[in-house]
């Protein structure tokens, strides 16, 4: 049983609580070589790209699969359409935290019979996919659906694993995973953040 | 925030909120399966004390397709018929556990007294010649679709008449909010006795103002609200301050005509202009599901009845 229930997690807003740099796991170059090998190991486990369609979750989901229909096409030449998706509506926690700012969801092709692969950045409790997972079938029923992140950071809720993985990223559950790209954040990079003081003004022991 | 009562609830940046919320809305009403679960287990009860048709059936397909639990009261129906109070009629209602009421009734401020009465979120349906919040908030978003998201500087005449209509105290409100440049069209007798604080122009001729507006905003005349002689007879109110077909001919082709429906067609807005490619009339009930979604999310998802700490507690129980 977990120690600390979510609600007294740290908050990772800037501006709430004090937070450090512990330790950059990947740059621009590692990112990039990450997305080649997935957007290879897509491909390669669906024996070609025609089925696939590539659907990011908002925010920074959307960013990563575009990077990987860019990567795709740059080596097998066909241009895998791209969706975004905003899973508020499908949370299970909607009543819990304020209600989130919506993006529209864009999903180009009928899902129907086709392969999607949902793009995130980081892997966590899952819950956010179970509800992607809950949005996609809504709009058809794919042949298979499957889960591409860049961070797998563990302390999973659900049932649920990444069928692509960026890399394995071990950490406790109080501390930040910061995937920063460049379409959103101005730059490329993964970090790992420790909360020193929560927004409470507690110090961490 | 708990309830919406009037556009001054939400001011320029709520109304900027919900109507970004309205996109993402629309986007699910065009969908095959135009539903989503969003608020599973909420129940929305509308109380309508005034006839309608669009508004109800607008209010109660956005909470269906947010999976909402939906119940209708007419007073026409209903224990008000055997002379049950206001009061014992939201008492009734909330003892049956509900999450919002949507209420229309024929007297101003009912909404806000509601409010006060009751832990359910109160959303005004229209209220007397006071304000109809939801309605405003579809007629910007329709001219934002159209004109992009800044609406400053956008000219629109409101015509007919404003005295009776809450239509218009709402929109007033919403577009001078968002910089629009609002002109009022009408008789002397359809205006409001006192216009001070309204940051809006004045005509009493509509051929003065015609080419010189980017929308023109027709208000139904409200034959039910008007018990007096306020102008001679409907002929001449349609020849002096009717949009014609004569007018429409002198009008550019990128203006837009609204109406907030049901329209008298050749009272105030000939058939033929009605049914004009620059008339929205039909997009605005179209997009008022969608903008009724994101008012009814904004209101019910964002403060659930069981708060933070609640589960906090319920999972250090369970721990």
């Amino acid at each position: 049983m977990r120690e600390q229930p979510a609600w007294s997690a740290p908050d990772p807003t800037p501006g709430k609580g004090l937070w450090l740099l512990r330790a950059k796991v990947f740059d621009a170059t590692d990112l990039k070589r990450a997305i080649t090998r997935i957007g290879h190991e897509i491909v390669e486990r669906n024996h070609g790209a025609g089925d696939i369609v590539l659907i990011g979750l908002y925010t920074r989901g959307v960013a990563v699969a575009e990077r990987l229909a860019a990567a795709i096409a740059s080596f097998e030449g066909v241009e895998v359409p791209v969706g975004a998706l905003d899973v508020s509506f499908y949370r299970d926690d909607i009543g819990l935290r304020p209600a989130p700012s919506l993006r529209p969801t864009e999903v180009p092709v009928d899902v129907t019979g086709r392969i999607v692969v949902l793009c995130d950045d980081v892997l966590f409790t899952g819950r956010t996919v179970r509800a992607a997972l809950d949005a996609v079938i809504d709009f058809g029923r794919p042949r298979a659906i499957q889960l591409a992140v860049l961070v797998d950071r563990g302390h999973r809720e659900l049932p649920i694993r990444a069928d692509y993985v960026g890399k394995n990223l071990p950490t406790k559950w109080d501390e930040d995973v910061r995937v920063r790209l460049a379409e959103v954040d101005s730059e490329d990079g993964i970090e790992i953040w420790d909360c020193v003081e929560d927004q409470d003004g507690e110090v961490e022991p | 925030m708990k309830h919406l009562l009037g556009i001054d609830d939400l001011g320029a940046e709520g109304i900027g909120e919900v109507l970004g919320l309205a996109e993402a809305f629309l986007e699910v009403t065009k969908r095959d399966i135009p539903k989503v679960p969003a608020l599973r287990g909420k129940t929305v009860v509308s109380m309508f004390y005034e006839d309608s048709t669009r508004t109800r059936l607008s209010f109660e397909t956005a909470a269906k397709r947010l999976s909402a639990d939906t119940m209708t009261f007419t007073a026409g129906s209903s224990a008000v018929r055997k002379g049950e109070s206001l009061l014992d009629t939201v008492r009734t209602v909330e003892a049956m556990g509900i999450d919002a009421i949507v209420v229309r009734h024929r007297s101003a401020g009912v909404p806000h007294r509601m409010a006060g009465w009751t832990q359910a979120s109160v959303v005004n349906a229209g209220d007397g010649w006071h304000e109809h919040p939801t309605q405003a908030l579809l007629d910007v978003f329709t001219l934002r679709l159209h004109r992009g998201a800044d609406l400053a500087g956008l000219r629109v005449a409101i015509v007919g008449d404003v005295k009776h209509s809450r239509v218009a105290r709402s929109n007033v409100k919403a577009l001078t909010a968002l910089g629009a440049d609002v002109t009022l069209v009408g008789p002397p007798t359809l205006m409001p006795p006192d216009l001070s604080g309204w940051p809006v122009r004045l005509s009493n001729h509509l051929d003065e103002v015609l080419g010189t507006m980017d929308v023109y905003y027709v208000l139904r005349i409200q034959r039910e609200r008007i018990g007096e002689a306020l102008f001679p007879t409907l002929r001449e109110y349609a020849a002096r301050y009717g949009l014609t077909e004569e007018r429409l001919a002198r009008l550019a082709d990128d203006i837009l005509i609204m109406h907030p429906g049901p329209t008298n067609r050749g009272v105030e807005i000939a058939a033929a202009v009605a049914d004009d490619p620059r008339s929205v009339i039909t997009e605005q009930v179209a997009n008022g599901v969608a903008v009724r979604m994101a008012v009814l999310y904004h209101l019910l998802a964002g403060d659930g009845r069981r708060p933070p700490e609640v589960l906090g507690e319920l999972e250090a129980a369970r721990a």
